[in-house]
């Protein structure tokens, strides 16, 4: 079929999605999307998963979006079907997932009179997207669709939202090819200004305590983002750390390495980041989770920001030298000119740096009580990491609090797209559907949900789209019976008063993970622990492991709200050194 | 934002697609991130490209500023900003009618006050005029203050229009 031919919105549709390379969507069927579904129907190139909700078709997409390096698709109806999506298009924006969501919409003549499930869905996803359409016309519907993909993927990713009313789903128009849909005025700048990166590579030969600064745009660059960075450091020999969205971007085995900073961060990567004269920010954006107190935020450093969306810069941090451009670009160019002008890092500063990083890194941060009594939320991952090690092929997703943070801390990422969890926006509920997403991206991978049992329950009723589908997905609960983070802040901030943070009425998630279909493990004692990981492992099927974990147990290291870099809890014996202040409580 | 002093007022052109939704995206930007705006004007100016003006009238500091242009630079219908207050001389205009409803010696007085700031009277009664406006906001400010003193006034500002001196053009 060229372009010019006549064919029904709803084919349209289909047809733009496979000119697209599109082969899976996410969705929910419903009134306003029907002519959509029919057209799905008549065809076998897209597959499409029906999820249980539309919040979870939306972060399936994500999962299956940043495991594969591909634009997810999602399809739900009008109203309550884009009203759910909301919160995943809120979490793709806020960690630039490339995500297209189609949405059905009443018919053109009721937009407007309150009709059945109509919502203004443009109105409610304006801020929700990086850009959203209404097609009015079905003649618009190809270009459309096509400028959707291309909006959604190039610069800093995003999710955009396509609302096409019932009408124009039935309507017959002219197609367009992916070619002619170029929008007239997105053109977001990949390749660097050479000035600058020459500038850059000087800054960074002439440092004496350096660090690079790693988040998730070096992962959205693409693989070969992280291999360059990846040489970059290692030509340098100068330590590297990475936010949580940036976890596998460098390789979590390697020695320069110095863990995840920011909150629950390591100490070493904290106080380096505190304590260096010059930082290398590659594609994280000075995120408060990260900085700390902004006001003491790495008082002594010059500060180069590579970063392909403009707006990043400057916005909480000023820095030095802005680089604006995509970071495999950035990241090759530098290594081009220190190359070109054999550049050497000056050896005996660099040694004096590394001998303080030792001297940090002996504090053994993410030291924990050993003890045979009761399973350690930590001693659980350390042992899912040995289960795991050496396989390429492990996804995990998480979802969020104090499990997410030590999935991060204590399971190694050497590779990127191999850690899916909501960092942004921070959606309970997030690991099981980007779990699934993940596993029909990578069918035979080892894909596995950090979960918390309260989390968990935001989205459980994805193990039937798990059993539907016959993906082997893993949800892995660390059950402490609280909503631990919370808890844990309670504890810390709020004189130990545990206002509606315990679960006093959990399911039996053995008898659950049955009730669904699926295989049901669990483990009480710490002699139990490595059994039920490796029959999680290998059983081929979707599994709830409810690992019974230490219910006290909180998350070190932590920078409170409102505390500078230099100023990490270690340990429950740490006490938060004194009164936090006001302006540190209202932080979130 | 470490930085809170050193506020200053700024006047910035964006152009934009003329589409359905595109002031939207920018108002809900300026409400969403809490920028200032102190007026903003809007209407299009190539009917063959479909592309519209918008004038936005902001206050901020210069990292705020700057960030502001940044965030509108990446709304996929927005084709270019400048900062009119950065970018050299710039020229603005604002357009008010003001009604004054004053009689006797007030009226006349009004109407000498108009003669002085070359204000139009587009509408008379027995009582009351129109005056048709043009100029810096600071002269319509002083005009309407002016005004108040005589009598009941009514005000519509149309906010501010801008361009750029020289040859330089969006």
């Amino acid at each position: 079929m060229s372009s010019g031919t006549i064919l029904s919105g709803a084919e349209i549709v289909i047809k733009a999605l496979r000119d697209q390379g599109v082969d899976t969507i996410f969705g929910y069927p419903g009134g306003a999307v029907l002519p959509i579904y029919d057209a799905l129907f008549k065809q076998n190139q897209i597959k499409h998963v029906l999820v249980r909700h539309e919040q979870a078709a939306v972060h399936a997409a994500e999962g299956y979006a940043r495991s594969s390096g591909k634009v997810g698709v999602v399809l739900v109806t009008s109203g309550p079907g884009a009203t759910n999506a909301v919160t995943g298009l809120v979490d793709a924006l806020m960690d630039s997932i490339p995500i297209v969501c189609l949405t059905g919409q009443v018919p053109t003549h009721l937009i407007g009179n309150d009709a059945f499930q109509e919502c203004d869905t443009t109105g409610i996803t304006r801020p929700a997207t990086k850009h959203n359409y209404l097609v009015k016309d079905v003649n618009n519907l190809a270009r459309t669709l096509h400028e959707a993909f291309y909006v959604a993927k190039n610069g800093r990713p995003g999710p955009v939202v396509i609302d096409i009313p019932k009408d124009v789903q039935f309507a017959d128009g002219v197609y367009r090819t992916p070619g002619e849909s170029q929008p007239k005025s997105y053109r977001p700048q990949v390749k660097p200004d050479l000035n600058k990166v020459e500038e850059a590579v000087e800054m960074l030969a002439n440092a004496k305590r350096p660090i690079f600064y790693v988040g998730g745009g070096v992962i959205n660059a693409g693989p070969v983002a992280s291999q360059l960075l990846t040489q970059l450091v290692r030509m340098t020999g100068y330590p590297c750390t990475t936010t949580l969205m940036g976890l596998g971007a460098y390789p979590a085995h390697d020695q320069q390495w110095l863990g995840m900073l920011g909150m629950h961060g390591t100490y070493e990567a904290n106080l380096a980041m505190h304590g260096c004269d010059l930082m290398v920010c590659v594609g994280a954006r000075f995120d408060d989770r990260v900085t700390g107190k902004i006001s003491e935020f790495s008082p002594g450093s010059k500060k180069i920001h590579i970063d392909i969306d403009p707006s990043n810069i400057n916005k909480n941090v000023r820095v030095d030298l802005p680089i604006v451009g995509d970071a495999a670009y950035v990241l090759e160019d530098m290594i081009r000119i220190w190359k070109a002008r054999n550049k050497r890092a000056d050896q005996v500063a660099l040694k004096a740096w590394w001998d303080q990083i030792a001297v940090w890194r002996s504090k053994d941060c993410l030291r924990y009580e050993k003890t045979d009594k009761v399973i350690k939320p930590q001693y659980a991952l350390e042992r899912l990491r040995a289960a795991v090690a050496g396989r390429d092929d492990v996804y995990i997703s998480t979802e969020v609090g104090q499990h997410q943070m030590w999935a991060a801390q204590f399971l190694p990422f050497n590779k990127p797209n191999r850690w899916l969890t909501s960092g942004g926006l921070g959606t309970m509920g997030y690991g099981l559907p980007a779990a699934i997403g993940a596993q029909i991206a990578n069918p035979g991978a080892l894909c596995i949900d950090v979960a918390g049992e309260a989390s968990i329950l935001m989205n459980i009723q994805e193990m039937a789209t798990a059993l539907q589908y016959r993906l082997p997905v893993k949800v892995f609960i660390l059950n402490n019976q609280w909503m631990g983070m919370v808890r844990q802040w309670q504890e810390l901030l709020h004189g130990s008063r545990y206002s509606e943070s315990y679960s006093e009425a959990l399911p039996d998630f053995v008898k659950l993970a049955d009730a669904f279909g699926g295989v049901g493990l669990r483990a009480t004692k710490v002699s139990e622990v490595d059994d039920v990981i490796a029959e999680m492992i290998a059983t081929p099927r979707p599994v709830i492991v409810d690992m019974c974990v230490d219910q006290k147990e909180n998350c070190f290291p932590m920078i409170p709200g409102g505390k500078a870099h230099n100023e990490m809890l270690l340990g429950p014996a740490d006490k938060v050194s004194e009164a936090t202040p006001e302006e540190g409580m209202v932080l979130v | 934002m470490t930085q809170e002093t050193n506020i200053r007022r700024h006047t910035i052109s964006v152009l934009v697609d003329n589409e359905p939704g595109v002031l939207a995206r920018v108002i809900g930007l300026f409400s969403g991130r809490g920028y200032n705006i102190e007026s903003l004007t809007v209407a299009e100016i190539d009917a063959s490209d479909s592309l519209s003006r918008i004038t936005i009238v902001t206050s901020g500091t210069p990292m705020i500023i700057e960030q502001i242009k940044v965030q509108l630079e990446r709304l996929v219908p927005v084709h270019k900003v400048k900062d009119l207050t950065l970018e050299g001389p710039f020229i603005e205009r604002e357009m008010a009618l003001v009604k004054v409803v004053a009689n006797g010696e007030k009226r006349v007085e009004s109407l000498r006050i108009g003669d002085v700031f070359k204000a139009r009277v587009v509408d008379a009664t027995i009582s009351s005029f129109v005056f048709e406006i043009t100029g810096t906001a600071d002269d319509l400010d002083r005009f309407i203050d002016l005004m108040q003193q005589l009598g009941e006034v009514d005000i519509s500002r149309t906010g501010a229009a801008a361009l750029s001196r020289g040859t330089s053009t969006l």
